[in-house]
């Protein structure tokens, strides 16, 4: 993985004794708290209902077990044992206080980690998909332009005051793991027919209260190329976006008011100016950064065929955490696992101090080292042989992160709610619960196979509703709370927005129509291989309409 | 009827203002129930952000409920106690408000 250099280690450094120096100048009341604001979002500092929250980058999801292991330190030392792993790769504490972010802070750079622009209008945490550099899929590893992408977007001068923040993600898949048409900029890394690399770009995609699916505006673009063409896109964006209104500032309002071929030629014509001014980027430079993401030695470990299908036998438990949690990996020996952070009845993406150090542990004896944080809110150990999969399962079932539901429905993603966020307007880890609860038979989840269930409290959509298959927004009316249902949406390489079912639910109905909906989908499909998503695509809304709803107009 | 609460500058701890200080819990708030009252905590709140003592300063809607000042809105309700998933966490996990609830 990428390991800081001596600019990097200064730049983190110095910006770590800028804000030591903001925070004790606020503490002794020598600036004010506008002033302050400011200075400590750049910083990632939030102000939440309990207290200060913390947001750090996991860059591209990437993490080695020295530095799960420091976040796991920062939960028991300076927090309250746990911290939040978010749909940006990102993992929020919850209760730091703010005299003892300096300190955090300078942990975090021990470990070439920090929170730098994970909070304003600039260009955030780059995100990728998290089976990178392991999927049997990927035609190459996305992150060394992830991280090309983070170096020229730090601190960068002309973007760090954006009309509104910017998120940009990369895959390297056919199959879009890393939801890039949910993104200002998505990009795919693909081969063109010389076997050259680039990247079909997507501008304007986004959520939030305006949901839009990203316009692809270039099916290949030379990887030499990416800078000078972000710069462009960047910069038209700078320049015309919305700065006049908040809520239209994103440049999904942008390529929507001006149209994808207006946008698309603005965007070209900018680049044609500056494609040759100096950013192009030379192949020794993609080199240098590819060979910090060279993949683990894998030597071949072909024992572990014989060693599952024997471990299948003896625990059918391991057995389905296999089936579910285990995908291929592009060498045969070994494959790649997903550790739930979805327990049943757990809030989604919580883990503890222990859990984390636990993790590190395994990663460091049998991952290679190697981690990643998904953007569903789970773990990732990339590269594990076959063979030891069974000491890897017995090992998380040890700290109770064995949950055989990765896809399933109780592998929900949700966002904290008003349980800690101060924008939220419902609670949604609750609903969360309640929904895992009540399908907590493995064998059920199993029966209804592949299901999206998204979170969010708030129509900020940090909990991706929109694109969930089942998708729940909590909203306030008349003093409670209300969830919303969206059914249709999908974040994969087929980007939908879920569509409102109709009238929304209280927080105790609100697991009955969930229910209902599974019942439906379950007596409409197909058969057992029509996901729920794609039977909905084919019936559309009217009969879950009807199941929800016709019992109440009779009634009425 | 109203209180008045914030956030306390150095490590965010969630407090109301109550007898001339501000306290971690809501239950001895100093409540106001006019235009006069209102205006006076105000006054208070704003001198004490000015002071850098407190952030984000709120008045919020409160009820007296057995003899317990109780806030009106689910998100102040959220403050006062702690998340709702986590009762070993905020305030609801101190063992004197664990007494009072
Ligand atoms: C708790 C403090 C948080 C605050 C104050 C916050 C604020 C916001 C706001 C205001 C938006 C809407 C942006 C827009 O429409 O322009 C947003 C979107 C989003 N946030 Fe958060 N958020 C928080 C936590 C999170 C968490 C925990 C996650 C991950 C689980 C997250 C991930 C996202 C995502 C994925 C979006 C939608 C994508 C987009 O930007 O269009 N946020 N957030
Ligand atoms: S969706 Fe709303 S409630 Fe949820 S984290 Fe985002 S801003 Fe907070």
């Amino acid at each position: 993985m990428y390991r800081y250099d001596e600019f990097d280690h200064d730049f983190v450094k110095a910006r770590v004794a800028e804000f030591s120096d903001q925070v004790q100048r606020r503490l002794a009341g020598e600036i004010t708290e506008d002033q302050f604001r400011p200075l400590r979002l750049m910083n990632g500092v939030y102000l939440q209902l309990h207290a200060y929250m913390l947001r750090i980058a996991v860059p591209y999801g990437t993490l080695n077990s020295r530095q799960l292991r420091m976040l796991g330190h920062i939960a028991r030392k300076y927090d309250k044992g746990y911290g939040h792993f978010t749909t940006r790769q990102n993992i929020q504490f919850n209760w730091p206080a703010l005299s003892d972010i300096p300190a955090i802070l300078a942990d975090l750079a021990s470990v070439e980690m920090h929170a730098i622009q994970t909070s304003g209008n600039c260009i955030r945490n780059v995100t990728a998909d998290h089976f990178a550099g392991a999927a049997a899929d990927e035609v190459a590893d996305p992150r060394p332009y992830a991280e090309i992408l983070r170096q020229w977007s730090s601190v960068h001068p002309e973007f760090s005051y954006l009309p509104r923040k910017f998120k940009i993600a990369v895959t390297g898949a056919e199959r879009d793991r890393a939801a890039i048409q949910t993104h200002d900029i998505g990009l795919h890394l693909k081969k063109n027919a010389a076997g050259e690399l680039g990247f079909a770009v997507y501008v304007g995609g986004g959520q939030g209260r305006t949901p839009m699916v990203a316009k692809k505006i270039r099916d290949f673009l030379p990887e030499a190329d990416l800078l000078s063409y972000c710069t462009a896109i960047l910069r038209v964006y700078n320049l015309n976006g919305r700065r006049d209104n908040k809520y239209k500032a994103r440049i999904k309002i942008l390529v929507h008011e001006t149209g994808v071929e207006e946008i698309a030629s603005q965007i070209e014509a900018e680049w044609e100016a500056l494609k040759d001014a100096g950013l192009r980027l030379p192949e020794s430079d993609i080199h240098a950064i590819e060979a910090y993401f060279a993949p683990p030695a894998l030597t071949d470990r072909p024992e572990g065929d014989a060693a599952v299908k024997r471990d299948r036998l003896d625990s059918r438990s391991f057995s389905e955490w296999l089936d579910q949690n285990v995908v291929t990996h592009r060498h045969p020996d070994y494959a790649a696992v997903t550790i739930s952070l979805k327990g049943i009845g757990e809030a989604p993406g919580d883990a503890t101090a222990s859990q984390m150090e636990a993790v590190a542990d395994i990663a460091e004896k049998y991952a290679f080292d190697e981690l990643r944080v998904s953007h569903e809110q789970n773990l990732i150990l990339p590269h594990v042989a076959r063979a030891d999969l069974r000491v890897v399962y017995d090992a998380l079932v040890e700290i109770d992160l064995a949950t055989a539901n990765s896809n399933l429905i109780s592998d929900i993603i949700a966002c904290p709610g008003l349980d800690y966020c101060s924008l939220a307007t419902a609670r949604s880890i609750p609903v969360a619960q309640e929904i895992s609860r009540r399908f907590a038979s493995l064998e059920r989840q199993r029966e209804i196979g592949e299901l999206k269930l998204k979170i969010s409290g708030c129509i900020n959509a940090c909990g991706h509703h929109h694109v969930g298959h089942i998708g729940i927004l909590g909203v306030e009316k008349k003093g409670s709370e209300l969830y919303q249902v969206t059914l249709g949406g999908s974040a994969d390489e087929n980007t939908s927005v879920g569509e409102i079912i109709g009238p929304g639910f209280s927080s105790e109905e609100i697991t009955n129509a969930i229910e209902q909906i599974v019942e439906t989908y379950l007596g409409l499909r197909l058969g057992p291989s029509e996901r729920f998503i794609d039977a909905y695509r084919r019936v559309g809304p009217a009969p879950f309409k009807e199941a929800l709803y016709a019992g109440e107009a009779k009634a009425a | 009827m109203k209180v008045l609460t914030a956030n306390r500058l150095g490590d965010g701890e969630v407090v109301w203002y109550a007898n001339g200080a501000w306290a971690e819990t809501i239950e001895a708030a100093d409540t106001v129930a006019d235009k006069a009252g209102e205006e006076r905590l105000e006054a208070i709140g704003a001198k004490a952000a000015a002071d850098n003592l407190v952030v984000d300063v709120n008045l919020i809607d409160v009820t007296i409920v057995a003899g317990i000042v109780e806030p009106v809105r689910l998100r102040e309700k959220i403050r006062a106690a702690g998340p709702t998933n986590r009762n070993d966490l905020g305030k609801q996990a101190r063992p004197q408000t664990a007494k009072a609830a």
